[in-house]
């Protein structure tokens, strides 16, 4: 940035910068980046990877290349800062690397968790959301595909059964469904009402928040919805 | 105008299929080429445009699904419509796009405004005839293939026995039959069982244009896998392995980045592949695995930026490339909106750009150059002077003619070879 007054020069006169910051990006093994101090310059860099790492996590659906190559980087750039850090936890460290060991130890337990939650909850959702499964003839059998199909049956016996087994068994019903899958963090709690009916048994659980009067207005805004989507037809 | 996402001619050419950001598909036609005009050579108009992608709401994860078409694939044309095939993040739909130049006149029942007769004042009857209108054309949507992904879909693939086509997302690849909408077989699967050991996700994918029985996959770490779906149902093995070794000389923390392949396209011939990378596209030999036959720089210029290219995430940019007819030429876009095309046989390179100023109708386009270092000649542009927010990402060539397509943001270039 120019301050005012000054004058801008003629791009063509213009001498180009030797372009020697960029050189502190590259693997400090390098032999052209012998002068720079490796854990300064890589700092920064690890800065930017783990602000676009939260960036890319606090989206609601991330963008998994994006997210993926970041994350590699971000390794990468770990890496080269603490090679030190393979090293059983000896006492003496010296002093440039304890400063890289303190940002490894605290940045890599969040960064390690809030990628593993992430990830985890995506494979959550994933089971969730197919419906259709796909068909895999003779995939080899334990795959994730067909996981998610015996919990979603069950619950949907839930539904309709519920009437013809009131007598015994009800609590029975409970006692085999795998509830796994709903004791997940993203499911705001504003989303819970968005929910059909069949997961009321074991939802309710988790929602302790949803009380009389809030269900009774979801049932008219659901009834009225349905008498909107029935209109009488001519000639009826 | 909404931003440009595909750009795809049709098998004869006669057709050329955009899509945008906004769900919206515009198919322009080729004009017949009128014996009166002999100089002018057949130009492109607008032909249909519908909206093919709504937003949708995910109730279950409470996510917006974009509209935006990430892709469009022609089918070849068996009768007197155009079929073509548009994707979202999340959901494939097959078009119709038909013509409709006649209608029927004449009912018994109905008068001219289609309001009912009353049968009483029938006295006679006649036969409804086919009259000529003003030429009408639709689209239909004719399948809807959804549920299949729970990651994003990067690419479809129209396969050679014309019956069924693949798509492809983050971590999986689906095999579709074009009549059956309510499954599909899983091809690839590449999900860890533990997500946290995710490293590698797909980025893109196409059938060979011969032999029904194979396709590649690209990666984010810069391979490719070619494989045979006879070998087995679920092709998680490839028969095939494409990977240059790393240059030991341009390691850096981006190395890895830049490595991730945004493209992958058969040769016409079946015999090659080719791929982009963030800086270079390369020619692969299918029966040589271990390195490519060609590799072109696209912008080398932007090795030593790539820590701000980092920074404000164009390194992540996702660049098509494509082959010319006889796959004798090849063509990706860049920045500031240029576009480069490599002769394989000459090796000869040029650098051009779309834009409004530089690109009167008619107008011969010039050469462009970028300088990198010392003292920049009158024509050329110094590389802090390119704008990284005019990027050609999405371009298409005629199979046929010297006729390509240019996407550039918002607007679409359509250049031709020069007429004599």
């Amino acid at each position: 940035m120019l301050s005012k007054g000054l004058k801008r020069k003629r791009e063509e006169e213009e001498e180009k910068e030797p372009l020697a910051v960029d050189a502190w990006w590259l693997d400090p093994g390098h032999a052209s980046v012998a002068q720079a101090p490796p854990a300064v310059a890589s700092s920064s860099l690890f800065d930017l990877s783990v602000l676009k790492l939260h960036h890319s996590l606090q989206q609601s659906e991330p963008n998994l290349r994006h997210l993926v190559l970041v994350v590699n980087t971000l390794r990468r750039i770990q890496a080269s800062m603490a090679p030190a850090a393979a090293l059983p936890p000896v006492p003496s460290p010296p002093a440039a690397p304890s400063v890289a060991d303190n940002l490894l130890a605290s940045s890599d337990a969040a960064l390690s968790a809030s990628m593993a939650s992430l990830l985890e909850d995506l494979s959550h959702i994933e089971g969730l959301s197919q419906a259709p499964q796909p068909l895999a003839d003779e995939g080899p059998p334990g795959r994730s595909i067909g996981g998610a199909a015996p919990s979603l049956g069950a619950l949907d016996l839930l539904g309709p059964a519920t009437g013809c087994l009131l007598d015994d068994g009800l609590e029975g019903l409970f006692e085999d469904i795998d509830t796994s899958m709903y004791d997940n963090e993203l499911w705001a709690p504003a989303s819970e009402g968005l929910k059909p009916g069949p997961e009321d048994g074991p939802g309710k659980e988790e929602a302790p928040e949803l009380d009389e009067a809030e269900l009774d207005y979801l049932m008219d805004v659901l009834v009225g919805t349905q008498a909107l989507e029935r209109p009488p037809g001519p000639g009826r | 105008a909404d931003i440009i996402s595909t750009v795809e001619f049709n098998h004869t050419g006669e057709l050329l299929a955009t899509g945008d950001k906004g769900g919206r598909v515009v198919i322009f036609q080729r004009e017949q080429e009128s014996k009166n005009q002999v100089h002018r050579r057949g130009e492109y108009n607008v032909y249909s445009t519908f909206q093919s992608h709504e937003p949708e709401f995910d109730y279950l994860k409470s996510l917006e699904i974009e509209e935006k078409i990430n892709k469009i694939r022609w089918l070849p044309q068996q009768n007197a419509a155009y079929f073509l095939l548009s994707t979202n993040d999340k959901t494939v739909k097959l078009w119709k796009v038909s013509e409709r130049d006649k209608r029927p006149e004449g009912y018994n029942l109905k008068d001219e405004e289609g309001r009912l007769r009353d049968p009483a004042t029938i006295t006679t009857l006649r036969v409804p005839v086919l009259r000529p209108m003003d030429l009408m054309v639709e689209a239909t949507p004719r399948r809807v293939f959804a549920n299949a992904h729970t990651y994003h879909i990067n690419s479809i693939s129209v396969n050679s026995d014309y019956e069924t086509y693949m798509s492809a997302d983050d971590l999986r690849i689906n095999l579709w039959n074009f009549e059956i909408t309510n499954q599909s077989f899983n091809i690839v699967d590449i999900k860890p069982a533990n997500m946290e050991e995710l490293t590698e996700v797909i980025t893109a994918a196409e059938f060979h244009p011969h032999h029904c029985n194979t396709f590649v996959y690209s990666s984010s770490k810069g391979t490719i896998r070619l494989c045979d779906m006879r070998a087995s149902a679920l092709c998680d093995r490839h028969t095939k392995f494409f990977e240059e070794p790393e240059d030991p000389s341009n390691r850096s923390f981006f190395s890895e980045i830049i490595s991730s392949i945004s493209d992958v396209k058969f040769s016409h011939s079946g015999r090659y592949i080719m791929t982009r990378d963030y800086l270079t596209v390369k020619v692969w030999d299918l029966n040589m695995e271990n390195r490519p036959i060609e590799t072109y720089q696209v912008h080398d210029y932007l090795r030593s930026k790539l820590c701000s290219l980092y920074e404000n995430d164009c390194i992540f940019d996702k660049f098509e490339c494509v082959w010319n007819g006889s796959d004798s030429v090849i063509m990706t876009g860049s920045y500031n909106n240029f576009f480069r095309m490599f002769d394989r046989n000459t090796k000869r390179d040029v650098t051009l750009e779309a834009s409004r100023e530089n690109s009167k109708p008619r107008a011969i386009l010039k050469p462009r150059k970028v300088c990198v270092g010392g003292k920049r000649r009158k024509d050329e542009i110094s590389v802090d002077s390119l704008d990284f927010s005019k990027k050609i990402l999405h371009t298409a060539w005629h199979p046929s003619e010297n006729i390509i397509a240019v996407a550039a943001t918002n607007n679409l270039y359509i250049f031709q070879d020069k007429v004599n």
